[in-house]
C-alpha cells in the first residue's frame, strides 16, 4: 500500500457510508423512539453508545444521523455544483459587463462570514433541510463558478473552439461540446474535497438548531442534546462528534490522496 | 500603489453597500409585520400604528430603502426596540470580546503553524514532515464546534483544569485571559495546519530563491537562513490567507461564544434569532461584514505593499 493516509481515508469513507445504508440491520432500534425509563443510561451491551435525555439509542441516532448526513452533503454539492458550472461559463463565455457583474456578485456573497450568512437565511425562511442546502450553495457556488470562468476564458481562444465556432457552431453546442468536457475533471476532484466541509456545515447547522429539525437523527442536534447535559452524561456528546470527527477527517485523506494521484498540480492547494 | 489601494477600496465599497441591500431585503422580506413582531400578540391596533411610524414603514419602499441606506452611512442602524438603545451601540458593547477571540485564535495558529511548517519545510519528505503534514490536515478538516466541544468536555468538566463559562472577572486581565484559552484554541486549531501547510509551502519554494543560495554559499549558519532571510519572504502569503481566515474565525466564534457561554457577537445574533430580534441580527451581521471587509482590504493592502508582484498582478 503506497498511499496509506489513502488508505486509512478509504477505510473510514467506506465504514461511514456502509453503516448509513445498512443502518437499519445494523441495530434493532427505531432512531426516534423515546423510551422514558432508559434515560441517560451510559454505554452497555444493550446500547453501545448509551442513551439520550429521552431514552433514545445513541448507536442507532449515530447511524441514521449518517444517512442525513450523507445525503445532504451530496445533494447540496450537486446542486451547487450544477449552479456554478453554469455561471461560471456564462460569466466565462457571456460578454464582457456579465462577467464583471457576475465576478463582482462571487465577490460580495464570499465577503460573508459562512455562520452570519446562515444565521441570516435561517431568520428569513426558518430552520430547515432547504436553509442548509441554500447555505451551502451560497458558500460552494462562487469558488465552483470562479474556477469554471477561469478555464472557459483559457478554452475560448483555444483553437479547436474557434474552428468550432468557424464552422457555425452556436455558444451552447460550444459550452457542452468543447469546453464543459474538458474543465470539469480537475473540478470534480475539487468538489469531492469540499464533502466533509458540507458535513460540518450540516452538523453545525443543526448543532445550532438551524438546520435538521428534531426528532430527524442528525449528528450535529446528537451533540446539542449532550452539550446540554455535558456534565453528567458526557456520552451523549462523543457519540455525537466521534461520527463528525471520522467522516470529515476520511473524505479528506481520501480527496487529498486522489487529488494528488489524478491531478498533481492541484497539489497544496 | 496608491491606485491599487484604491481599486482594493472601491471593490470593498461595493460589497459593503451591497451588504446593506442585502440587509435591506432582509428586514424587507421577513413575513409578517416587523412592528407586530416587535411588540408581541398583545399589542393594540393603536400602538403598532404608532411604532410603524416610528419605524419609517408607513412610507413607500423606495423612501424605506433611501432612508435605510442613508442613516447606515451615518452610523446609524436604527434603534432596538425592546431596550429602546441604538442598535449599533449594542453591537458595538459585543464586538471586543469576540475580536478578543480572534486575536487569541491568531495568536494559537501563528505561535503554532509557522514554526510547523518551517520545521516541515526543514525536513522535507522525512517521517516528521509527514507528521505534521497529516496533523495539519487532521486539524484543517475537524470542525470548529466539535473541538469546543471536546476540549470543554476534557479540559474544563473532567480535567477542570481551566473555567468553563464565561469570559472572565471584567478589569481582571489574568482570569480573562485564562477564560480565553480554550475558546481561542477551538476557533484557531483549524489555522495552525492551514499556516504550516502555506509556509511550508512558500518556505520550500524560497529556499530555492537565489539569494538564499548566496547566502549558503558565503556559509552562514543553516538556521540563520531559513529563520532569518527565508522565513521572511515566506510568511507573506499567510497575511493574506489571515485576512480569509479571520472571517472564518468570525463564523467559528459564533460557535465557541456559545458553547463557552462568553459574550460577544456571535452570541447576541444568535439570541436575538430566538426572539426574533431582528434589527440587532441585521444590525450585527452589517457590522461584520464591514469589519471582514475591511481586514481583508487591509490584508490585500499589506501584502500589495510588501510584494510588488501582486501590486500589478490585479491590474
Amino acid at each position: 500500500m503506497r498511499e496509506p493516509l489513502g488508505a486509512i481515508g478509504l477505510t473510514l469513507v467506506a465504514v461511514v457510508v456502509l453503516s448509513a445504508i445498512f443502518a437499519g440491520v445494523l441495530t434493532s432500534y427505531a432512531p426516534s423512539k423515546i423510551s422514558p425509563t432508559e434515560r441517560f443510561a451510559s454505554p452497555s451491551l444493550l446500547h453501545l453508545l448509551g442513551t439520550d435525555h429521552l431514552g433514545r439509542d445513541l448507536f442507532t441516532r449515530v447511524l441514521y444521523g449518517g444517512r442525513v448526513a450523507l445525503m445532504i452533503a451530496l445533494g447540496s454539492t450537486l446542486v451547487s455544483l450544477i449552479v456554478g458550472v453554469v455561471l461560471g461559463l456564462i460569466a466565462g463565455y457571456g460578454p464582457r459587463w456579465l462577467d464583471n457583474v457576475l465576478l463582482l456578485v462571487f465577490d460580495a456573497v464570499k465577503s460573508f462570514p459562512t455562520v452570519m450568512l446562515a444565521l441570516t437565511l435561517v431568520t428569513l425562511f426558518g430552520p430547515s433541510l432547504y436553509a442548509v442546502v441554500v447555505v451551502v450553495m451560497l458558500v460552494n457556488v462562487p469558488g465552483y463558478a470562479r474556477i469554471i470562468r477561469t478555464q472557459t476564458l483559457v478554452l475560448k481562444s483555444a483553437e479547436h473552439v474557434m474552428a468550432a465556432r468557424s464552422m457555425g457552431a452556436n455558444a451552447g453546442r460550444i459550452l457542452r461540446v468543447h469546453i464543459l468536457p474538458n474543465i470539469i475533471g480537475p473540478i470534480l476532484i475539487l468538489v469531492s474535497m469540499d464533502i466533509p466541509v458540507v458535513v460540518a456545515i450540516e452538523a453545525g447547522m443543526s448543532f445550532l438548531g438551524l438546520g435538521v429539525r428534531p426528532p430527524t437523527p442528525s449528528w450535529g442536534a446528537i451533540l446539542n442534546d449532550g452539550f446540554a447535559n455535558i456534565r453528567d452524561s458526557y456520552w451523549i456528546v462523543i457519540a455525537g462528534g466521534l461520527p463528525i470527527v471520522l467522516t470529515t477527517l476520511g473524505f479528506t485523506f481520501f480527496g487529498e490522496t486522489l487529488r494528488d494521484l489524478f491531478d498533481p498540480r492541484l497539489k497544496g492547494r | 500603489m496608491i491606485r491599487y489601494a484604491i481599486k482594493r477600496l472601491w471593490l470593498g465599497a461595493i460589497i459593503i453597500s451591497f451588504a446593506l441591500m442585502m440587509m435591506f431585503a432582509m428586514v424587507y422580506l421577513i413575513p409578517g409585520d416587523p412592528a407586530s413582531v416587535a411588540l408581541g400578540p398583545r399589542a393594540t391596533p393603536e400602538m403598532k400604528e404608532a411604532l410603524r411610524e416610528r419605524m419609517g414603514l408607513d412610507q413607500p419602499v423606495w423612501k424605506q430603502f433611501a432612508n435605510f441606506y442613508g442613516s447606515a452611512l451615518h452610523g446609524d442602524l436604527g434603534t432596538e426596540v425592546l431596550s429602546n438603545r441604538p442598535v449599533l451601540n449594542v453591537v458595538m458593547e459585543q464586538l471586543p470580546f469576540t475580536l478578543a477571540l480572534i486575536v487569541g485564535g491568531i495568536t494559537w495558529s501563528v505561535a503554532l503553524g509557522i514554526p510547523l511548517g518551517c520545521i516541515a519545510a526543514v525536513r522535507r519528505g522525512g517521517f516528521v514532515d509527514q507528521v505534521i503534514g497529516v496533523l495539519s490536515v487532521a486539524m484543517i478538516a475537524v470542525p470548529s464546534f466539535v473541538v469546543a466541544i471536546y476540549s470543554l468536555l476534557v479540559f474544563a468538566v473532567a480535567l477542570q483544569w481551566l473555567p468553563a463559562i464565561g469570559a472572565g472577572d471584567p478589569g481582571n486581565i489574568a482570569s480573562q485571559l485564562q477564560h480565553l484559552i480554550l475558546p481561542s484554541l477551538a476557533v484557531g486549531l483549524g489555522w495552525i495546519g492551514y499556516i504550516s501547510r502555506m509556509v511550508r509551502a512558500s518556505m520550500l519554494e524560497t529556499l530555492e530563491a537565489s539569494h538564499i543560495r548566496t547566502a549558503r554559499a558565503f556559509g552562514l549558519p543553516e538556521h540563520r537562513i531559513i529563520y532569518t532571510y527565508a522565513l521572511r519572504i515566506a510568511v507573506l502569503p499567510t497575511i493574506t490567507l489571515l485576512g480569509v481566515g479571520i472571517g472564518h474565525m468570525l463564523s467559528s466564534s459564533v460557535f465557541a461564544e456559545i458553547v463557552f457561554a462568553r459574550p460577544g457577537i456571535g452570541k447576541l445574533v444568535y439570541e436575538a434569532i430566538s426572539v426574533r430580534n431582528y434589527p440587532i441580527v441585521s444590525g450585527a451581521v452589517l457590522v461584520t461584514t464591514v469589519f471582514f471587509v475591511l481586514v481583508n482590504v487591509a490584508a490585500d493592502i499589506l501584502v500589495g505593499l510588501l510584494d510588488p508582484r501582486v501590486r500589478s498582478s490585479f491590474n
